[in-house]
């Protein structure tokens, strides 16, 4: 119950630091290029001298990620309840569901900017193609978990189909969901990089993107940083949401006296 | 269609028994047909509590199925009144309070949440469960959740309870005492109880009537009447005399 968060920070600090170390020595003793991988303090330089550059393009980008996931959420919720309902649509749109996940968001993302624009559209179709698999997968595992015999029993309290959804299996499933959005919050940010790639103005990506060709290669390892402490405080909110939401899924039997 | 929930002892009407004949179950599996019941008959009259007590995978499950109209025979006949079942386990929903698992079968008829609430609040205090109103199950003992898992099913206010095994998840003596329990309820809120059990003490003290089935493919092989006043005390010989004739039946020494 309580190793998800107050367990892991200091070791996950300590095994960080270990590997800043490293990285800072084999960079130092010229064990690469710096303009192909920046030493750690070059990183931590750009992270402060850039800091309302990368402060100003984090929030475009965190815009995008937060209502990419909001979109894929309740498409993938969407999603799932029609596949669960209907075995016609499994068969026929879930072979499509797992081949959208093998296309290319590079090869991607450039039509969608010529259909829906230069705007934060093509952006949020990106991160919701992208991660609303995870989603639509565990969900369904969640409504495939739901015991047969408390189907058995709304079906003897004459219960029609979508009334059974509501009270049983809609809320069952919704750790899943759970779940299937925090696997989500990594690949989202990952789509929304090369969303930005594909035809954007700002954004971490975007930066990412100009300061390579610029030699700036700190600025944009300090662009990645940040991505990815986002990442983990998005998957961190996550997990403290759900706790919050659905604590029934967290407790384990306390039982009372008989 | 909708009933209105029941708040007065329910009036069992004539046609409020069953009368399963000669009924027949076969399940296909990967691994051939798996014959659960075959020429299994029994019959309840309105308001009476016929005990079925038989070994494991005899069927046991299959029939109170049956009888709820949840599966169809292969062959024979299952007439009988509406019926609800109570599931081998409790199955309370974890993220509902015991209130609202209480309520379940008035929601699944469309009663909204207030007033589901307020028709199951009474009787949870009834059922000695007040001031668990707001508990989840997970807060529960044994003992309370079945309480709840009984009281949902019975305030889908139908005149027939299918229970599965409904005490053998609990240590013994909390299974004595619900099983005075649920005769005393009974006695307030009569209904036909089809209850199936493997525990054979408990299928004498309950029944006015046990029907003992075979191992696998279950039939009845014998019908018991148990014409003893209650409240019955398990060690009064002539439970004891029973306990062994259906023992008996079961093809078990005593
Ligand atoms: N849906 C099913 N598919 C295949 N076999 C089943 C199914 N339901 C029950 N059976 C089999 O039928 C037999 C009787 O099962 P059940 O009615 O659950 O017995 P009991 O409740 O007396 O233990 C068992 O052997 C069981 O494995
Ligand atoms: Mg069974």
């Amino acid at each position: 119950m309580r190793r998800g968060l107050s367990g892991w920070p200091w070791r996950a600090a300590a095994l960080l630091v270990a590997l800043v170390a490293l990285w800072e020595l084999y960079v130092d003793l010229g064990g690469a290029d710096p303009l192909i991988l920046p030493a750690p303090h070059e990183v931590a330089r750009s992270l402060w001298v850039d800091r309302s550059l990368l402060g100003s393009n984090f929030l475009v980008t965190a815009e995008e990620v937060l209502l990419g996931i909001l979109l894929a959420s309740v498409t993938g919720l969407a999603f799932s309840a029609a596949i669960h309902f209907s075995p016609t649509l499994r068969r026929a749109v879930y072979p499509l569901l797992v081949a959208s996940q093998t296309l290319p968001i590079p090869i991607v993302a450039p039509v969608l900017v010529l259909w829906l624009g230069f705007g934060i559209l093509p952006k949020l179709v990106v991160i919701a193609l992208v991660s609303f698999f995870s989603i639509v997968v565990t969900t369904l595992a969640g409504f495939a978990a739901v015991d047969p015999d408390l189907i058995k029993l709304m079906r003897t309290f004459d219960a029609p189909r979508q009334r059974t959804f509501r009270h049983i299996e809609l809320p069952a499933a919704l750790p899943s969901l759970f779940t299937g959005a925090k696997i989500a919050v990594t690949v989202a940010v990952i789509g929304a990089v090369f969303a930005e790639q594909a035809g954007a103005s700002s954004g971490l990506g975007y930066l990412f993107e100009q300061s390579i060709p610029q030699l700036l290669t700190a600025r944009a390892y300090a662009a990645v940083v940040i991505l990815s402490a986002f990442a983990i405080s998005l998957f961190a909110l996550l997990s403290l949401a759900e706790r919050w939401a659905l604590p029934w899924a967290y407790q384990r039997e306390q039982a009372a006296a008989p | 269609m909708i009933e209105a929930p029941v708040k007065e002892p329910r009036e069992l009407q004539g046609d409020d028994g069953v009368s399963v004949e000669l009924v027949s179950r076969t399940f296909r599996t990967r691994r051939g047909p798996v014959h659960a019941l075959a020429s299994m008959s029994l019959r309840a009259r309105p308001g009476e509590i016929v005990t079925v007590v038989g070994p494991s995978g005899c069927g046991k499950t299959t029939l109170l199925e049956l009888v709820c109209g949840l599966q169809l025979p292969d062959s024979g006949t299952v007439r009988c009144a509406p019926a609800v079942l109570m599931p081998q386990r409790d199955l309370l929903l974890p993220w509902c309070t015991a209130l609202d698992n209480a309520g379940l079968a008035l929601r699944a008829r469309g009663v909204g949440r207030a007033q589901a609430r307020a028709t199951a609040a009474p009787w949870l205090e009834r059922f000695g469960l007040a001031g668990f109103e707001h508990a989840r199950p997970a807060e529960l003992s044994g003992g309370m959740r079945q309480r709840v898992s009984f009281l949902r099913s019975l305030l889908a206010g139908k005149p027939l309870l299918a229970l599965d095994e409904p005490f053998a998840a609990l240590d013994a003596i909390t299974r004595l005492q619900m099983q005075d329990w649920l005769i005393e309820v009974l006695a307030s809120e009569p209904r036909t109880v089809l209850l199936v059990t493997h525990d054979v003490e408990e299928a004498v003290v309950l029944g006015d009537r046990v029907v003992v089935m075979s191992g696998r493919p279950g039939h009845a092989v014998a019908e018991i009447e148990v014409s003893l006043a209650r409240p019955r005390r398990r060690g009064d010989p002539a439970v004891v005399a029973l306990r062994e004739q259906v023992l008996a039946a079961l093809g078990v020494s005593a």
